[in-house]
């Protein structure tokens, strides 16, 4: 009988704290946390790195990177960062936000930090609804998609169009990186961890603000299962919010 | 021959600019409103000059959560305003409070409420004293009366901020911003630029263990124990707590009143001395915590009280409750928009002195 050999073949990065999450199945936040933590190993900007976090499902994620972090109000993520930036200009700075924080509360202190250039990376995760609040209507909620508080659906006439946040700030002076991603599938995936290398790159190469939008699902609050979430990305958020890198300048020297 | 210290004539806003500098402040986050612009345009270029930073913030809102990374981040900030941007920046405030933040706010009271006008006032009472934002928590709050003062309690505002962990406010008004002064600037010694060495996030250099500066306590009983942790720390400052008295000693009725007003009254009082009559000033230097112990001496002592605010009644709240088992304050109310003189000051305290 030959002997049984156990080989570690996938093991969780070194950035990613060993501990069980508070997130639905389904849900792609620990996707997104496990790429952050592979790029802070690959890039070593671990003990470098400062997380400002948001307010949102990922409020815990301080609980789950082992980075130092400081908690930010709704919204604020993008001012803390510029403070902690400003005072520790030689550290590693990222926001993670979700789309009602970054895109409806928040939308004054994202466009800023970006159009002032910032040196900081946001990884901003749209899953077209309030997590955890319940689902109510987000700023990136399709046309047509119910939730709790566009039980009809949202009506463009009524509750306007969802905001697509990498191609706005794509259009800011102080951006040298914007880009959408995508964590439905595999292929995607590995997509997106390229955009946020390359968002983490422009902080530490100070070429400007990089920022990375990432589709994800929220089967809990969409009423899905897990499959028919990552079929919904596909069919319908893709369709409006095409993937793609909508700026980048890193490669020319960077704004100013 | 000694050199004779350095006098400079400034306005009372650039005395907290220089008094901020003189602290070793770092990064100075701004916003425009009036009456207190010449801060941030002096802290502009002087913050860069002092290898920190300055960013002209969106809105106080975005100003202050700067603020509130700068000091997470254990680098000396301060942020300034006035009453309207100061409601906008309370959100950031509380979470400095609850997460236990040092930082230096700057609030140049005007008119209110709403956009009310932009002369001086003392409507900010209230939100300065209480904790101005959601939650049980206060912080430090200094009335500054003159424009040396201003200097002098900005150096201290610092220090309080960062041995205490807590934001730090210093409550002028639209008079002692603009008024220029002769001043004598002075330097601390032995500022302590890395004071955050042992809680601030500045990364894991050295693989040691992370640091997390958060308000959010969940668990069953942590928010209770936070509070309670926080209510120790502002229960501690009573022994900080520092007032002017002026005249006091053999006085029949103590005018209570703080910054720009108290200064006023003091002219008021020094008028009725040289006619004889037995009146003195209790001017509360810090409002929070304020002077109680100090003023129940005089009620003890038999005092009665005047208490005199631009404003229709606020800190009168806290010389009643420091009186409150031995006698009452009567009140005298000033409405924006006019600032007494001494002179207009003489009626209501003859009327109280008299008994009327």
């Amino acid at each position: 009988m030959t002997e049984m050999n156990e080989k570690l073949v996938f093991d969780k990065p070194e950035s990613v704290i060993d501990r069980a999450t508070h997130y639905c199945p389904g849900c792609h936040h620990g996707i997104a946390h496990r790429l952050v933590g592979e790029l802070l190993d690959e890039m070593q900007l671990t003990e470098k790195s400062l997380l400002i976090g948001s307010i949102g499902c990922s409020v815990f994620l301080y609980n789950y990177l082992n980075v130092d972090a400081v908690e930010a109000p709704h919204g604020r993520a993008p001012a803390v960062g510029t403070g902690v930036k400003r005072a520790r200009p030689d550290n590693f700075v990222f926001t993670y936000q979700g789309d009602g924080d970054l895109a409806s509360i928040g939308m004054a202190e994202i466009m800023h930090a970006a159009n002032r250039g910032e040196k900081i990376s946001v990884v901003f995760v749209n899953n077209t609804v309030y997590g955890m609040t319940g689902g109510q209507m987000a700023p990136t909620t399709l046309i047509g998609q119910k939730t709790t508080t566009s039980p009809a659906g949202r009506c463009v006439a009524h509750e306007g169009a969802p905001i697509r946040m990498a191609e706005i700030i794509a259009s800011l002076g102080g951006v040298a990186y914007a880009a959408r991603g995508s964590l439905d599938c595999v292929k995607n995936i590995r997509a997106a961890k390229k955009h946020i290398k390359k968002a983490f790159e422009c902080q530490v190469n100070a070429t400007g603000f990089g920022f990375v939008e990432l589709l994800s699902g929220c089967p809990t609050n969409w009423k899905m299962t897990p499959v028919q979430a990552n079929e919904r990305i596909q069919k319908e958020m893709i369709p409006y919010f095409p993937l793609g890198v909508f700026k980048d300048i890193s490669e020319e020297g960077g704004i100013c | 021959m000694s050199k004779q210290p350095e006098r400079i004539f400034i306005k009372g806003n650039e005395a907290i600019a220089r008094g901020a500098l003189a602290a070793r402040c770092k990064c100075f986050f701004g916003y425009p409103i009036t009456p207190q612009n010449d801060i941030p345009e002096f802290m502009s270029s002087a913050m860069i000059k002092a290898g920190g930073d300055f960013v002209q913030a969106e809105s106080e809102v975005a100003a202050a959560n700067m603020l509130l990374g700068a000091g997470a981040a254990g680098i000396r900030a301060m942020t300034s305003s006035s009453s309207p941007g100061m409601s906008l920046k309370q959100e950031a405030i509380s979470y400095m409070a609850g997460s236990e933040v040092p930082a230096v706010v700057v609030n140049m009271n005007r008119g209110g409420p709403g956009l009310g006008d932009i002369g001086p006032a003392q409507g900010d009472y209230y939100q300065s004293t209480r904790g101005g934002g959601h939650g049980d928590y206060r912080h430090f709050t200094f009335g500054p009366g003159t424009v040396q003062e201003a200097y002098d309690l900005t150096i201290r505002a610092f220090d309080i901020a960062f041995e205490h962990r807590t934001p730090v406010l210093i409550l002028g008004d639209a008079i002692l911003g603009q008024m220029k002064e002769p001043i004598t600037p002075w330097e601390p010694e032995g500022v302590d630029d890395e004071a955050g060495r042992d809680w601030a996030i500045s990364g894991r250099t050295g693989g040691r263990d992370k640091r997390l500066i958060k308000s959010l306590f969940l668990a069953e009983g942590e928010l209770a124990g936070q509070n309670k942790h926080l209510q120790a720390k502002y229960d501690s400052w009573t022994d900080l707590a520092e007032c002017e008295q002026f005249e006091t000693q053999d006085a029949e009725l103590v005018i209570c009143a703080y910054g720009s007003i108290g200064r006023i009254a003091k002219s008021a009082v020094r008028k009725f001395r040289k006619e004889g009559k037995k009146v003195g000033l209790f001017r509360p230097i810090t409002l929070y915590p304020f002077p109680s112990a100090d003023l129940k001496k005089l009620a003890e002592e038999g005092k009665r009280f005047l208490t005199i605010e631009h404003n229709l009644g606020q800190m009168v709240d806290d010389v009643r409750l420091a009186v409150r088992t031995i006698c009452d304050s009567e009140f005298f109310p000033i409405y924006p928009g006019n600032l007494p003189t001494p002179d207009e000051l003489e009626a209501p305290i003859l009327a109280c002195l008299e008994g009327k």
